[in-house]
């Protein structure tokens, strides 16, 4: 209970504090799994589009790797994104490792079969329902796919915060594909591990509160956006 | 939200993602592989802005274990290794990954455990004699279970006692497979036995009811030993800043840094350049 006490009094105290190298990570972490969420969106968005509303062959087979793909573990995905960019690696001439830009390829990696698959169910939803309409208006498929996407935007700004959340929860990509430097590539998640190993709990666990609060912040601005277009622009 | 609002947005974005990407066009710096020990302890903290004075030149670090960081250098992925385990090492530039190993400083392990001592070893000096105490008496001990130097040299240890010990893995031997602080925190929690080195364990506040018990034993030596990442190898390794990097650990002026560090009032590190250059 002491430690748990602790921790939320030091989360206060840093809040209040805002020490300058505190404020550079939370801006890096925002920025880093903003970006990706950008990157995984602009992927995303039309590949599950297209999944919904185009027949192809394989389409079944297409729809449950992207579901499965949600559940991939960000130490996998660290490790590949590793492999590629290490010197020794087919994209080493680069020089991106231990950059915060190798930490966006990891994180939309991540991010982009969560988009996609989120994108996909609604657009299957929508699809059902303005097919006919679409069809006998003469729309073509591109257009489709972009009218349904501007259409179903509201609902799937949801697919874009979840995906914001897989982003600046996991450690285990980043950690492995930025290397944590101070200053360089150290964000929330990876000061917690550090803080954890340096047998810091009260610590570690203040900055994930912080950490949490930032989320929960993001979310409460993209809700309260979302509602008040939903009203004027309906 | 209109449509017209929609290149706003897209501006913003790009804004957004533009300045992390941007951060590549990066002044002057080196990448160091090292454990970590250096990096938990704060010694890094406290000799990089002195060295980035001096030169201009800003070193990251990236810690890791041992292995890992020798594994790092050897895919080219640092300038300059920072390690302790000098078999490692040596193997290391004799295979032509490193250009020359100098040692840098020293400081030693330690074995810490519950205060209490169930396995009745305060007072013992031999750590082996003490490992085997351990043992016999299936008292919990904690160990990194990874490629770290202090797994290695944990190893060598055992070694000598004549132990199974990778028999009794998962009963009273555990393998965390997690770094110095994580393998601390599972041994404070469990109350268990483990080897560690004595900058982490300065530095570490979780300690719980551990304590150390057996310290001084020759073969609890520490040694850390730097080398540069050979350039005829992997040619984009920044040779000359790597190496600047080194002059200035080894020089007198990074050598007194290092004994001028201080954590929790304690000596952590004790400078030794310049006895050898292998």
């Amino acid at each position: 209970m002491d430690d748990l006490r602790t921790a939320f009094m030091t989360a206060i105290g840093l809040l209040v504090g805002l020490d300058r190298d505190l404020v550079a990570i939370v801006w890096l972490s925002l920025r880093v799994s903003l970006s990706a969420v950008g990157l995984a969106a602009l992927c995303g968005l039309p590949l599950g589009a297209m999944v919904a509303i185009w027949r192809f062959p394989g389409r079944a087979a297409v729809a449950v790797m992207l579901n499965a793909m949600m559940g991939l573990p960000p130490v996998v995905v660290g490790l590949t994104v590793y492999l590629l960019l290490s010197r020794s690696g087919p994209l080493g001439q680069l020089g991106l490792l231990f950059t915060p830009t190798a930490m966006v390829i990891a994180q939309s990696l991540l991010v982009t079969p969560i988009i996609a698959a989120f994108t996909q169910q609604t657009m299957a939803d929508l699809y059902e329902e303005y097919a006919e309409q679409l069809y006998s208006l003469g729309v073509g498929p591109g257009r489709t796919i972009w009218t349904l996407l501007w259409d179903g935007r509201f609902s799937l700004l949801t697919g874009l915060l979840a995906g914001f959340g897989r982003a600046s929860a996991e450690v285990g990509a980043v950690i492995i594909v930025g290397g944590n430097m101070h200053h360089v590539t150290r964000v929330m998640t990876t000061t917690i591990a550090l803080e954890t190993s340096k047998g810091n709990p009260a610590l570690a666990l203040a900055l994930g509160i912080l950490l949490m609060l930032l989320v929960l912040a993001i979310n409460a601005v993209a809700m309260v956006v979302r509602d008040t277009a939903k009203r004027v622009y309906g | 939200m209109r449509r017209r609002n929609l290149p706003i947005l897209v501006v913003a974005a790009v804004c957004i993602m533009g300045s992390t990407l941007s951060t590549l066009a990066a002044d002057r710096f080196i990448t160091v592989a090292s454990t970590t020990s250096t990096e938990n302890s704060g010694l890094f903290q406290y000799l990089l802005p002195l060295f980035r004075h001096d030169t201009g030149i800003e070193a990251r670090v990236v810690a890791v274990g041992t292995g890992q960081a020798i594994a790092l250098a050897q895919r080219g992925d640092a300038d300059v290794l920072l390690v302790h385990h000098k078999p490692s090492e040596e193997q290391f530039v004799a295979e032509g990954f490193g250009v020359t190993r100098h040692d840098v400083m020293y400081n030693d392990f330690v074995l810490v455990g519950p205060q209490a001592a169930p396995a009745g070893i305060k007072g013992i000096t031999d750590v082996a004699a003490a490992l085997a105490q351990i043992a016999a008496r299936h008292a919990v001990f904690v160990s990194r279970g990874d490629d770290s130097g202090t797994y290695k040299l944990e190893l060598s240890l055992w070694q000598t006692t004549g132990v199974n010990m990778t028999a009794a893995s998962g009963t009273w031997y555990r393998e965390t497979g997690a770094g110095m602080g994580g393998t601390l925190n599972i041994a404070s929690g469990l109350e268990a036995y483990t080897l560690t080195d004595r900058g982490t364990w300065i530095s570490f506040k979780n300690r719980g009811k551990l304590a150390i018990l057996v310290e001084g034993d020759p073969r609890l030596f520490n040694q850390y030993g730097v080398i540069l990442v050979n350039p005829a190898k992997h040619k984009h390794v920044k040779a000359k800043d790597g190496q600047a990097f080194i002059d200035w650990l080894l020089s007198d002026r990074g050598q007194q840094a290092i004994a001028a560090f201080r954590i929790e009032g304690e000596r952590a590190f004790f400078p030794n350049a310049r006895k050898s250059g292998s």
